[in-house]
């Protein structure tokens, strides 16, 4: 095995091949790699030796975007970074401004929103379930995750028009009002959800396959995981009991009760099984907040124009993937000055390299499936 | 965003300034008041701010001097230039050419193991362009600290590659919008943009619709890409 500290693809590297050694390219046209990713893999029979992870091309530019809009004219555009999870994308950036601003949502946003955004995350780990299962090569779960996604969606599409890029909060609150029939029509979803769960484990977790496919794959130990910055659900695979919901709250969620699941091994079966769980703690972080949706305005005391004082907020929120910062800087001018977006998976997706070496080719799809990338959001 | 926004920002003479009432912020109050009529009556809080620029932001840096502080100091004397706190987070301003062993002793010593994020914003105006900002958070603690360095366009910085494997594509992406070298790291090549692209997008003097037309038209065989 080469040195572990020098990256596959540093140009002089890669030339050299030994005797049994091939480079293989996959992607960026792959449907295992979830969008455009591309990975250069370097094969000594059929075990990877090295890799190198080639990005950028979905860039936008995002971050240079942010810097020619108003803040509210931005918030839209956060919502294609992350589109399985715009929802989540969305109330990170809306808390950051308003922290830069000093102001607050009212009680009664923060429910809705929070609610929402653990309907998100339930929606975003059932596309990631799909997809990850179809890749190892079991094709029904997908039918039974999109399924449910659906009726999240359609809980998403009667609240503010929208299925995917939703822009569902404002700075400040919210701009709709929950429907007469929202608390039922979440409920309704959240009841028999447990069920569902069960269910999709019933076809994966004692699946011989499944586990032959997942389990020692991919393997992050603790100290590597902070090591390379992971956060989410790769975070908590590898046992590091930390959730940004937990450690430092925002939104709602110091009101309601919900465990934190944490793998022992750090390997994709673990993952796997912290997402299962994952799903069951924010159902029931949705069945709590329905109870109690205080009474009250959905919207704070923010002008319509905005001009934070100058200085600068980092702010994090634990999206469906991991943490999601914003890091904005205000000149005091109606446009902010920078802003910075910290996108958790391109930072999981550092560590594909570590995890690879050493598994074979076709573990590759199911170590990409496990870090649940969006190329939307690794390369903005 | 055209006029001065440098001179609005905490600069050396920041931790002088009083300390605003920033603090609690309670819900919004502080808020209200400027941006609540449109355009009209958002100016005057703003048009102080413009003329004089030293003026002290209302809701703005807080001198800090906690244990925190005192540790670092005591352990690198000058090299820790600044500190205060904005919006009740705290940041420290450290010298460029120590950033490396601050960060180290940042993870041992006071066990702020993992790095969130690293990235730099641009200040083309000022004597030194560069922030380099690292955040920093500590599982122990439950604590987020943000260290601050400054560089100008020619000065490399040291790599903390080495320090938390994470910042490697960090450093390759600041590298990449910002074109600032960092010193020490095994692999910078650009990141999000092609390898031969020139230009750093993020650098406040490359214009939104600027791009590199000779790459665009070599491998893209269009004119423009826009």
């Amino acid at each position: 095995m080469p040195d572990e500290r020098i990256p596959f693809a540093t140009h002089a590297d890669h030339t050299v091949l030994g005797a049994d050694e091939i480079v293989l390219n996959m992607g960026p046209q792959h449907p295992s790699t979830h969008g455009v990713l591309r990975v250069k893999l370097r094969l000594d029979g059929e075990k990877v030796i090295g890799s190198e992870c080639v990005i950028g091309y979905l860039h936008r530019g995002v971050e240079k975007i942010a810097e020619h809009r108003s803040y509210t004219q931005f918030a839209p555009y956060v919502d294609r970074m992350d589109y399985v999870a715009a929802v989540s994308n969305g109330l990170g950036y809306c808390e950051t401004v308003e922290k830069l601003l000093g102001a607050e949502a009212p009680p009664r946003a923060r429910v809705i929103r929070t609610i929402l955004t653990e309907l998100q995350r339930i929606a975003s780990h059932l596309f990631w379930l799909g997809t990850h299962a179809l890749d190892i090569g079991a094709l029904t779960p997908l039918f039974y995750c999109l399924r449910e996604r659906e009726e999240i969606l359609k809980i998403f599409e009667k609240y503010c028009g929208a299925r995917l890029t939703t822009h569902a909060f404002r700075i400040g609150g919210l701009q709709y009002e929950a429907y007469d029939e929202f608390e039922k029509e979440i409920e309704r979803f959240c009841t028999p959800f447990d069920k569902r769960v069960d269910e999709y484990e019933s076809l994966l977790t004692q699946n011989r396959i499944w586990v032959g496919r997942t389990k020692g794959i991919g393997i992050l130990t603790a100290k590597e995981a902070i090591d390379y910055g992971a956060s989410g659900p790769v975070l908590r695979g590898s046992g590091v009991k930390w959730d940004i919901r937990k450690a430092m709250p925002y939104a709602a969620y110091d009101q309601y009760k919900f465990e934190i699941p944490v793998g022992k091994n750090g390997d994709t079966y673990d993952r796997y099984l912290v997402r299962m769980e994952e799903m069951r703690q924010s159902r029931l972080i949705c069945l709590q907040a329905i109870e109690n949706i205080p009474a009250g305005p959905i919207m704070g005391k923010v002008g319509k124009v905005l001009k934070p004082p100058p200085g600068e907020v980092y702010h994090a929120i634990e999206a469906p993937k991991g943490e999601l910062g914003y890091y904005i800087v205000s000149d005091g001018t109606t446009q902010p000055y920078r802003v910075r977006i910290r996108p958790p998976s391109l930072i999981n997706l550092e560590a594909f390299d570590k995890m690879i070496r050493g598994h074979l080719v076709a573990d590759v799809v199911a170590i990409i499936g496990t870090l649940d990338i969006v190329l939307g959001e690794v390369d903005r | 965003m055209a006029n001065d926004p440098e001179d609005k920002q905490p600069s050396a003479s920041s931790p002088s300034e009083p300390p605003a009432p920033k603090t609690p912020a309670a819900g919004g109050e502080p808020v209200s008041k400027p941006p609540a009529p449109p355009a009209a009556a958002a100016k005057p809080p703003a048009a102080p701010a413009a003329p004089k620029p030293p003026a002290p932001p209302k809701e703005g840096p807080v001198a800090l001097d906690n244990d925190l502080v005192k540790r670092y100091k005591e352990k690198f004397g000058p090299a820790i230039l600044e500190a205060w706190t904005d919006r009740k987070q705290a940041i420290l301003v450290v010298t460029r050419e120590l950033l490396r062993e601050i960060a180290l002793y940042s993870r041992d010593d006071e066990k702020f193991d993992w790095l969130s994020d690293l990235t730099a914003v641009d200040w083309p105006k000022r004597e030194k362009r560069f922030d380099i900002v690292l955040n920093m958070y500590s599982f122990e603690k439950n604590e987020r600290l943000r260290l601050k360095a400054y560089a100008t366009e020619d000065e490399r910085v040291p790599s903390v590659q080495g320090v938390w494997s994470t910042a490697n594509w960090m450093e390759r992406e600041v590298y990449d919008m910002f074109g600032v070298v960092f010193e020490g790291h095994p692999d910078l090549r650009r990141i999000l943009l092609p390898d031969e692209w020139q230009g750093h997008p993020l650098r406040k003097d490359y214009d939104i619709l600027k791009q590199d037309t000779a790459w665009v038209r070599e491998n893209l065989g269009i004119e423009s890409g826009q």
